[in-house]
């Protein structure tokens, strides 16, 4: 699909012929690694600009450019036409241009009123000017058409409240741009409606509104524009209604997959080893059904946000949870980590930092301490310990300047290597690893697969969650995608591809042979 | 680019171990207050002054060994000083009760021991339940508690003086003033459980987890650690441990009030805090929290000793010396 001249695209409620704000052949890297290549944008007064892409596509990178949170490392940022280097949000704030992030930017304790004028109170002489902030406030959130009174305090308001709350603190900064990310992934429908009555307000009004959203049908209703990346690359700007859910989803995709994995091993004659019925983690995931081969590699897919993490958690007793479990045709309760431990299933956090490792401890406590039973009777055994270490450094290649480092000053490659040689220590029989690879660079991406791949050789069984559709697609020989909650399908063998896990993760189709 | 690689290979050459102020902090402070006393008064290092010094610091010095575990597993408790007031009044109080039926011999003193074991575990357990189980914070339980324990012993002790029976007195009082080997009890006890707790610390797994929780509560509970059983059991540590303090107390004076303890919370927790145990949780040292008492009553000895300064001050003294670790520790975070 060719990118549509721009002027066609735009609604004709605004005067302006001119972008209010853009992008030319914007590139950013963090370090070695390049994020956004040679992107070309823009946006014009009174249009719903859309931007969507897969995970990782540069979307925040890219809102944070536009918003003076970040800088271009090459190209240029225009305002009204002309280069703008945002000193930093606060400037971008100042010209108009405002982010709204998917976790709200309030204070909780603080009243609403309070909020939108936190940092730029008015006064008269020394004091606060109650009344002028009062009156403010109360025209702002009428013009949002919101009940939520200026004094109620933001802790005991709704989420789609808060919303308007930041909503109505950017207009207080007489926002002309309004950046918001993912902002009806917290909403319910219902919510998410009175939120779109709000957007086609403040276009009406003559505001230039970018946001990102994993829900197509959202994006086909309410945009007016479309822009895609993929892998940091502009792939097309397009009138909303010259492009279906479909092509839509269609240009976020197609990508080849190099051969960064092993070869897949046929694991369908094995016994199943867990069988998990109507499993619901209340208020997050609904009656999950799903089993696990032998030898297995189980992909779990699905947007952020979409359960998979929950699920898990729910599994291994850290999150009170319902339904039944068996391993091993066995029923069993699970209501710790320890439980789950001792069922021989095993769960490597998608966050090693504040989850996973003991960031200020050596290599040794850490390596230890899901397993530590195993190395003490009553007293620890050190020279097994030291074993174990040495026995893991080799086994998983993990690089460290000396054996007494802090965890902390490890490279995140290392990490992950420790937290997968801690985990395995236990000797799960059933391990779940939730984002094996994030924030790795690709030749320890590399080890990593076929370390997973070892796994699932020597007969363990293995669930990946990753929010990389490529690496659920080369790893995984069966795939199950998750879509708000709920296993919306599993996926075997030939049918695991981006398009038909895109699909479901953004519920554009039931198919699929249902949960099995 | 040059400053991210500069700053990362400096964080790797100060990761490495080496005998840092840290370490050696605590024992050269040590060493030059005993050089000073030694200088200052002939007396000082007399075996009766040193006996003194020793026994007298057995009391926090064995809360402070149950403080070094809570602290480092994350939490804190204010109060110990009372808990010691309040579990010698209920003490002396069971074994004037138990004379007329036991006597005024071992049993009975035998029995108040048990029972102020059985009270420091239960006071304990109360802070502990009610800090892993309600999930109020440490800090707002024990001020709480230390407030309760405060007010219990005064009532009991009617605002005045609950004394032990004198004879119960009389065959009571060696546990403090004699030993063996010419060794006071009070300092065989203390070092015994300060062995023991460096023992408990660095070598079981429970000295393991106490640390993991103070360093990420999260990271300890997804690798399999019963958080609040690990905490829970901290607790109940120091509060059994304040009731051994308490027995070794008991037979000092022979009696309970008001006044009992006051305080003692500030000196344990200054002296885990001197020994180099991270106020935050994450790690500890018991070895450390040991010389920790040591220095602070090395100070009020010398201060006693000598007229330099006004014995008046010593609380000034041990006051700074406090805010100096906390500042110490602060600096080498900061330069990490």
């Amino acid at each position: 699909m060719q990118p549509a001249p721009q002027t066609t695209a735009r609604t004709a409620t605004s005067a302006a012929h001119a972008p209010i704000l853009a992008l030319a052949g914007v590139s950013r890297s963090f370090g070695p690694v390049q994020v956004l290549f040679d992107v070309d944008f823009d946006l014009y007064p009174g249009e719903v600009h859309a931007l969507i892409g897969e995970n990782g596509a540069g979307k925040s990178t890219m809102m944070k450019i536009l918003s003076g949170y970040l800088e271009p490392t090459t190209g240029e940022v225009m305002l009204d036409g002309a280069p703008v280097s945002f000193t930093s949000s606060e400037d971008a704030e100042d010209r108009g241009v405002v982010l709204i992030h998917q976790e709200f930017n309030l204070a909780d304790q603080l009243s609403v009123e309070q909020n939108i004028f936190l940092g730029r109170e008015l006064k008269r002489g020394l004091f606060l000017d109650h009344k002028a902030m009062r009156a403010t406030t109360n025209e702002l959130l009428a013009r949002l058409e919101t009940k939520t009174p200026a004094w109620a305090t933001v802790s005991k308001i709704s989420v789609p409240e808060k919303q308007m709350v930041e909503i109505a603190k950017a207009l207080s900064r007489e926002a002309r741009v309004l950046i918001m990310d993912e902002p009806t992934a917290v909403l319910t429908r219902n919510e998410a409606e009175i939120l779109f009555r709000q957007i086609e307000r403040l276009k009406a009004q003559g505001t230039a509104i970018l946001y990102t959203s994993h829900k197509l049908d959202e994006v086909a209703r309410i945009a007016d524009r479309v822009t895609v990346l993929r892998d940091g690359r502009h792939v097309l700007t397009a009138p909303a209604s010259e492009l279906s859910e479909d092509a839509m989803a269609e240009a976020m995709v197609g990508r080849e997959l190099s051969n960064l994995f092993p070869d897949k091993a046929d694991a369908n004659a094995a016994e199943t080893v867990l069988v998990l019925k109507d499993f619901s983690v209340p208020g997050i995931v609904e009656n999950a059904n799903f089993e696990l081969r032998r030898g297995e590699i189980l992909g779990f897919a699905g947007l952020v946000g979409s359960g998979r993490t929950e699920l898990m958690e729910g599994l291994i007793g850290i999150r009170p949870a319902t339904g039944e479990i068996r391993v091993n045709g066995k029923a069993r309760q699970i209501r710790s980590v320890d439980d789950a431990r001792k069922a021989g299933i095993a769960y490597l956090t998608e966050d090693r930092k504040e989850r996973g490792l003991l960031l200020n401890q050596g290599m040794r406590p850490n390596l230890t301490l899901l397993a530590l039973q195993k190395f003490s009777r009553i007293l620890i055994d050190r020279d097994a310990e030291e074993k174990a270490l040495d026995r893991s450094i080799r086994e998983f290649d993990i690089r460290a300047p000396s054996r007494e480092i802090k965890v902390a000053n490890l490279s995140g490659g290392n990490q992950q290597k420790l937290l997968l040689a801690k985990t395995m220590l236990a000797e799960p029989e059933i391990v779940i690893i939730d984002e094996p690879t994030r924030g790795i660079d690709i030749g320890t991406k590399q080890q990593i697969y076929q370390f997973v791949r070892r796994l699932a050789d020597e007969g363990r069984s293995v669930i990946i969650i990753s929010s990389e559709m490529a690496e659920v697609i080369g790893l995984a020989t069966r795939v199950a995608v998750m879509r708000t909650g709920r296993i919306a399908g599993t996926l075997k063998g030939g049918d695991i591809n981006e398009d038909a896990i895109v699909r479901l993760a953004m519920g554009l189709e039931k198919k699929a042979e249902g949960n099995d | 680019m040059t400053d991210a690689t500069t700053a990362g290979t400096a964080a790797v050459k100060t990761g490495r171990p080496s005998l840092d102020l840290h370490v050696i902090g605590p024992i050269v402070a040590l060493l030059a207050l005993i050089l000073i006393g030694a200088l200052m008064n002939p007396n000082f290092l007399s075996y009766g002054n040193v006996t003194n010094v020793l026994a007298r610091s057995a009391f926090i010095g064995i809360i402070a060994v149950g403080m070094t575990f809570v602290i480092t597993a994350g939490g804190l408790d204010l109060s110990v000083g009372s808990m010691a007031a309040f579990i010698a009044g209920l003490m002396i109080i069971v074994m004037n009760a138990l004379v007329p039926t036991l006597g005024t011999g071992w049993p009975t003193i035998l029995a108040g021991m048990a029972a102020a074991l059985a009270i420091g575990f239960a006071a304990g357990l109360f802070n502990g339940l009610l800090i892993t189980q309600a999930r109020i914070e440490a800090f707002i339980v024990t001020l709480g508690s230390m407030g309760i324990f405060r007010s219990l012993v005064t009532w009991l002790a009617d605002g005045g003086t609950l004394s032990l029976n004198f004879s119960v007195r009389e065959v009571y009082r060696p546990v403090y003033y004699d030993g063996i080997f010419g060794i006071a009890w009070p300092i065989i006890v203390f070092l015994a459980i300060a062995a023991l707790g460096e023992i408990v610390m660095r070598h079981t797994a429970f000295g393991r987890h106490c640390a993991a929780i103070g360093s990420n509560e999260q990271v300890a509970r997804y690798s399999a650690v019963h958080v609040d059983r690990a905490r829970l059991a901290g607790y109940v540590l120091l509060g059994v441990l304040v009731g051994v303090a308490t027995i070794m107390y008991v037979p000092r004076l022979g009696s309970a009030s008001s006044s009992t303890g006051v305080l003692w919370e500030l000196e344990a927790i200054a002296a885990v805090i001197i020994g180099g145990t991270v106020l935050k949780g994450g790690f500890g040292r018991v070895w450390g929290t040991v010389i920790g008492v040591l220095i602070l009553n090395l100070i009020e000895n010398i201060l006693n000793l000598t007229d330099l300064v006004s014995p008046y001050l010593n609380g000034a003294i041990q006051g700074v010396i406090i805010i100096l670790a906390v500042v110490l520790q602060r600096q080498k975070k900061a330069t990490r």
